[in-house]
């Protein structure tokens, strides 16, 4: 597959490199050209030797997104550290390049629910994180022996 | 009407003075917490503090009952999602974008924000009309019909001058509407000859202009720019 990740910081550049080391083709685009530097983390080769691309440009921009291949792209991931970027150019990914699969990430959960809804694939990293808490303290709650049964419902 | 301008930058901030002075009900939403004390001693209770991108802030500003909803931040994505979300999940009958870079513009249409405003645009528009570049001026985009009329002055080089209308071999997708010669308009006919110094007008597909800048242009030039 070719994925395109738009947004190269550290959850981007991890899903590139896993996904480059499950054998498909990727591409990152970063409006910062030291972002570069965060994708060869921890491997051996430059980026571009075990067949990487990337390229520097905002993800608004369509020539940006043509030169990193979206034209081509099966999957593509929006993980820049902007929500409002994220689901804009998710939709122009779907809508105007018609890429089959794309991801947000998106951190407010509010707005992570109601675009899920509307057909946008959102990844909500607070609502991970509130529902790995929320499950913490229910078991460790659980170890002590259930609910408080004196503490009275606000 | 009740109308949430977001945004109070220079232009949120005089538009919401004006909308309150016409005796509207207006909340002005801002996320700079400095910008939106300063406005606040002026227009006090009508100002919010907030980042208008998130659900809750539109909420507490009454965005169910609001009849319009104005986005007039200094980013694109901003006024995008703001418009979006007060349209499609709040039911808002009327939404204005403004557009920061003209280059954005094509998100704005592809996401069906409209409409958008945009200075830049506005500016050139305004230029084009006082410097028009081979005579010709935009004067009207239809844009729900899809058609453009434009305006076109015939210069000394134009290659149709002394030509009839009925032979112009006119671009599919444009057609000839009237002809203003020495201040006079006239809906010309087959037989018209047209003359140096005419203004004509055309209705058109758009991305029919430079078909047509090269039919009218001066002789010798292939039209483009």
């Amino acid at each position: 597959m070719f994925i395109l990740i738009v947004g190269c910081g550290r959850v981007g550049s991890s899903v590139a490199r896993g996904m480059l080391r499950e054998g498909h083709e990727v591409s990152c685009l970063d409006e910062d050209p030291e972002s570069h530097a965060r994708l060869e983390v921890g491997l051996e080769r430059s980026w571009e030797d075990l067949g990487g691309q990337f390229t520097v440009g905002a993800g608004l921009e369509s020539e940006a997104l043509v030169a990193a291949g979206i034209e081509k792209a099966d999957v593509f991931i929006a993980s820049t550290d902007g929500d409002n970027t994220n689901i804009v150019i998710s939709q122009i990914a779907q809508r105007r390049y018609q890429v089959p699969t794309v991801i947000a990430r998106v951190l407010d959960p509010l707005r992570a629910e109601w675009y899920q809804r509307q057909g946008l694939h959102t990844v909500c990293p607070t609502r991970v994180a509130i529902d790995m808490l929320e499950g913490a303290v229910r078991e460790a709650g659980s170890r002590a022996g259930g609910p408080d049964e004196t503490a009275e419902v606000a | 009407m009740y109308i949430i301008v977001v945004g109070a930058g220079k232009v949120g901030w005089n538009l919401a003075r004006e909308l309150l002075e016409k005796d509207h009900e207006v909340t002005l939403i801002e996320a700079d917490r400095r910008r939106y004390l300063t406005v606040e001693q002026e227009l006090e209770h009508n100002v919010s503090y907030g980042d208008a991108s998130e659900l809750w802030v539109l909420e507490r500003a009454g965005i169910q009952r609001a009849d319009m909803v104005i986005a007039v931040t200094g980013d694109d994505e901003d006024n995008m999602l703001i418009c979006q979300v007060a349209r499609e999940k709040y039911l808002v009958e009327q939404i204005i974008a403004r557009v920061n870079n003209p280059r954005n513009r094509q998100h704005f249409d592809l996401l069906g924000i409209k409409p958008s405003v945009s200075a830049t645009d506005l500016i050139l528009r305004l230029l084009e009309h006082e410097v028009p570049e081979y005579g010709l001026v935009h004067l009207l985009d239809l844009q729900e019909e899809q058609l453009e009329i434009i305006e076109m002055l015939l210069g000394e080089n134009s290659r149709v001058t002394g030509r009839r209308v009925g032979d112009l071999r006119m671009p599919e997708g444009s057609l000839l509407i009237s002809v203003l010669r020495s201040g006079k308009g006239f809906v010309p006919t087959a037989d018209t000859v047209l003359e140096q110094g005419d203004e004509i007008l055309a209705v058109l597909d758009p991305g029919k202009e430079d078909e047509l800048k090269t039919l009218f242009g001066p002789e010798g030039n292939g039209g483009g720019g």
